[in-house]
């Protein structure tokens, strides 16, 4: 086991969760007042824990780096959240959530964590509703459920295609109140620069105003990070600009030990690249492939007239097509878990079938659901002979009902018209699966820092299954952590105030302003951005979707010079003490260049394919995953130990006690 | 093609400002209005110069962090995005693009097109919720049946991502439709009936406080907004507050 204990406790699978709050030490509502925790990230799990700690009575101060907490990447999360309610009678239950969550990381999850997010899922429906978040409904008032990929049952609970938006609106206002109480100080267009430990204890955070350039300390009985992932050290990501690693890097630095930073998810609909210019890659969400079905030509020269614009998709005969998600898996078809549908989509491209330009495309039509959806609205309309044209104009009603946003987005950025045209998609980095290493109770390896949300990385194993990211933040951050923190506060109730001017934060802020310093005192050839899309190409290219080992020694060796090139080199126009955006972006692209240098080394030591993780060099002969359950049936959480070539390897080994090892299949 | 652009320069919240004239060249459509102004940055930074300054994050219309005064209007020329998603095939080669941040008093420049919507967040901190704890054992989320109709107008009120475009459209910087939509999700919902007295006037105070003009029905609001919220919001809200206040 080594020195990582995972803290799970004993007893039935079912009962420990419930077991573990009985057993924990809780603080008294007169202890809570003289307790300060800091929040820093304001997205779902975040916003979420701030709220739920303010209103137990602790004090709270928040940090985001955007100018509302609200604004946090949460809101972008289209599709939807599981909950294991079973309002659809289609026999789902706890145990089917955990199982299908379990099955879906591949293994490479821990059993408690994920049973735990499944037997507290439908608790964040009841709470969402009672915050006034308005999920779709159907006309008798009862909440409607849609289906995601990797699961036989309808879960996911949905507003329109902003599901993130609401939920985030939701916790957004529960903060509000405590701000309100004053019990909750938000600090806005603040980034964390680090942490600051005392006696090896987390109690506080340098911050940088990024408004005034000012560096703040700030003191606390300890720090959550819930500042999501780092799917930005490949530039082009469905995240937002700002989205980052700093904060989680810095901890691990500080000693917070980095688990799987190789399990990426990338996300098979999302908008193809379009050129040199593109700053960021939008997502189609996956509720989109319950109705759209996906194919490419299963001729090359057809696939060669569509990509030279001589053919139109519309004008291609169905038997012409290869809906190749439903030909390889049967049983889930166009529903099957996001690695898969990726690396699918990959193999049909690669072997020449993509359909636009850059021949890195397939499309996703919905003419069937349009003509299925409008023939079934002609019934219940009383149509009884409904001619094609009224057919397609109800389908396509009931589409824009259902998706009308996306494609309006879609719309916009593509400038074709999905009603008419199958959209063009193509796999995009999306959701990054590791993160801080966490015990049970959301601790890192660092007393009193906690990480909550995609920032940590306890719950998918090496793939994510759709709508579990707004699931998982909120089950951290309303229902976990606000607990289990408390175990760790019971102890502080007598420690007072952290002060800020001891020579630990002394040091820690005179480190910041020398990083900064550096930062600003390059020669000055090259622009911070000319690094991160050098580093995004390294990582998309040999870290991508397929990996292998001699190409992830090069990225190794390429990340490694560049992260020297740019400490010697890079430009950085402004000055620290004021608002300084390029400045902002270079702290964070410095990040990347080493986490991007570790995720390369962690990609090349799990000599297996699992989840996102697939190493060419091992597959099966059909181009399936080969997992290696002997060897690597483990969580890698590594040690910083100066630069990322040193980092050393720690392994938490999974134990499942409950459900049995298999291969994961979905045909 | 080719663009002439007009850009809004200021140092700092106490500096004056001026526009800047700077001339770009090889943009293309399927560029977003953003990522043509980072190829200016880009420019402006190899050259040693201070990029534009400008508001962004999710960069997929949704965050509501991207503003921009464009050419006159609130995101642009184009309906129902925002600058984000506005898409250069909508300008033609040779054209001038005037570029400012969003004016109002309530609104103050931070730095070049970068403007302080603080205001925003203290309208919803003095009501924008419903007072619920996180307990785990709130009623199922069934047990409270909601007409499907009552439940999708609250979601459309809802879909408001506070971006400020309504304020900026605004010829009284009236912040009227921001407000009333997020009275208005509340008003809509069973849950939010309790506190309706309260949050309706608490906010409307807020908003006051803050500086926002009045609002004339003039409806810039929504045509610039680009998420489509309606008027009808505003008119809900007056009446939720003329009723709070022969209550109260």
């Amino acid at each position: 086991m080594g020195i990582l204990d995972s803290k799970i406790p004993s007893g039935p699978l079912a009962d420990k969760w419930t077991k573990h709050k009985n057993d924990i030490n809780l603080v008294n509502p007169a202890n809570k007042r003289n307790i300060d925790v800091i929040v820093v990230g304001t997205g779902l799990a975040g916003g979420a824990a701030a709220a739920t700690l303010a209103e137990l009575g602790y004090n709270v101060k928040t940090f985001c780096y955007q100018d509302s907490p609200r604004r946090a990447h949460s809101i972008a999360a289209q599709g939807g959240i599981n909950a294991a309610k079973n309002y659809q009678g289609d026999g789902d239950s706890n145990y089917r959530l955990f199982y299908d969550t379990i099955k879906g990381g591949d293994y490479r999850s821990r059993e408690a964590n994920v049973y735990r997010l499944a037997e507290v899922s439908g608790n964040i429906i009841d709470q969402c509703v009672a915050q006034g978040v308005p999920f779709a409904r159907e006309y008798g008032g009862m909440l409607d459920n849609r289906s995601f990929g990797g699961v036989l049952v309808s879960r996911t609970f949905y507003a329109k295609g902003q599901t993130g938006q609401q939920l985030l609106l939701g916790a957004y206002a529960a903060m509000n109140r405590q701000i309100n109480r004053g019990k909750i100080q938000s600090y806005t267009r603040h980034e964390m620069m680090d942490l600051v430990l005392v006696d090896g204890k987390a109690r506080g955070i340098i911050a940088r105003n990024l408004v005034t350039g000012e560096i703040e300390r700030h003191s606390g009985h300890a720090v959550v990070l819930a500042t999501g992932g780092y799917g930005n050290v490949f530039f082009l990501s469905t995240n937002a600009m700002g989205s980052n690693v700093m904060a989680a890097w810095r901890a691990h630095r500080k000693g917070a030990f980095f688990a799987n930073p190789c399990y990426t998810q990338i996300h098979p609909t999302c908008i193809p690249v379009s050129g040199e210019h593109q700053s960021k890659l939008t997502l189609m969400s996956e509720s989109l492939r319950n109705d759209g079905r996906i194919w490419v030509p299963k001729k090359m020269e057809d696939a060669v007239a569509i990509r030279e614009g001589k053919l139109k998709p519309t004008q291609l005969a169905e038997e012409d097509r290869d809906y190749y998600l439903e030909r390889r898996y049967p049983a889930f078809g166009n529903l099957v878990p996001r690695d898969v549908a990726s690396r699918a989509a990959k193999e049909r491209c690669d072997a020449g079938f993509g359909v636009n330009k850059t021949g890195e495309a397939v499309f996703l039509d919905f003419a069937s659901a349009i003509k299925r959806y409008g023939k079934e609205k002609a019934l219940t309309s009383g149509l009884k002979n409904p001619d094609e044209a009224t057919i397609i104009k109800l389908g396509e009603e009931v589409i824009e009902a259902k998706y009308g946003n996306l494609f309006q987005m879609y719309e916009k950025i593509v400038d074709e018209n999905p009603y008419k045209t199958p959209m063009m998609i193509y796999p995009a980095v999306h959701y990054t699966m590791g993160g801080l290493w966490v015990d049970y109770n959301l601790q890192t390896t660092i007393p009193g820092c906690y990480a909550a949300g995609e920032a940590n990385f306890s719950d998918h194993g090496a793939n994510r299954l759709g709508a579990s990211a707004l699931m998982q933040g909120l089950a951290d951050g309303y229902f976990v952590l606000p607990y289990t923190i408390g175990d760790y506060l019971s102890d502080d109730i007598r420690t007072g105030k952290i002060p800020t001017d001891s020579p630990e934060f002394e040091e820690a802020e005179k480190q910041v302003r020398d990083r900064m310093a550096k930062l600003t005192s390059g020669s000055g050839i090259h622009s911070v951005d000319y690094y991160h899309k050098k580093l995004g190409k390294i990582m998309w290219n040999k870290c991508g979707m397929a990996r292998n080992a001699k190409e992830l020694e090069e990225a190794i060796k390429e990340i490694s010079d560049l992260r020297k090139d740019f400490w010697e080199n890079v430009k950085v126009t402004g000055t620290i003490d004021s608002k300084n955006q390029e400045l902002e972006k270079a702290g964070r692209v410095a990040d990347f260049l080493e986490l991007g240098e570790l995720f390369a080394k962690d990609a090349l030591h799990r000599n297996e394919s699992c989840g996102g993780h697939f190493r060419e060099e091992y597959q099966t002969e059909e181009g399936e995953a080969l997992r290696d359950d002997k060897n690597f049936k483990y969580v890698a959480a590594w040690e910083y130990k100066g630069e990322p070539k040193d980092a050393e390897l720690h392994k938490e080994d999974l134990v499942y006690e409950n459900i049995e090892l298999k291969t994961r299949s979905y045909k | 093609m080719k663009l002439y652009l007009k850009i809004w320069r200021q140092k700092d919240a106490s500096s004056p400002g001026k526009i800047v004239d700077y001339t770009l060249d090889g943009v293309e459509g399927d560029m977003s209005f953003l990522e043509m102004l980072d190829i200016l940055n880009e420019e402006l930074v190899s050259k040693g110069e201070e990029p534009v300054e400008f508001d962004h994050d999710c960069r997929e219309g949704i965050c509501g962090t991207c503003s921009l005064q464009i050419n006159g209007e609130p995101h642009g020329p184009d309906r129902l995005v925002t600058t984000c998603q506005l898409h250069m095939r909508k300008f033609n080669d040779g054209d001038t693009i005037v570029i400012e941040p969003f004016r109002a008093t309530a609104f103050p420049v931070i730095k070049d097109l970068i403007v302080d919507r603080s205001a925003f967040e203290r309208i919803q901190q003095a009501g924008g919720y419903i007072s619920v704890n996180t307990s785990g054992n709130t009623v199922d989320a069934n047990s409270i049946p909601i007409n499907k109709h009552d439940a999708d107008e609250a979601m459309d009120a809802a879909t408001c991502i506070g971006c400020g475009a309504c304020v900026a459209a605004c010829k009284n910087a009236s912040a009227m439709l921001f407000t009333s939509a997020k009275v208005s999700q509340f008003a809509l919902l069973p849950q939010g009936k309790v506190e309706a007295v309260e949050r309706v006037q608490n906010m409307v105070r807020q908003m006051d406080l803050e500086g926002f003009g009045n609002c004339t029905n003039t409806g810039a609001c929504e045509v610039e907004c680009p998420k489509g919220i309606s008027l009808t919001n505003i008119a809900r809200m007056n009446r939720e507050y003329l009723s709070a206040t022969l209550k109260g």
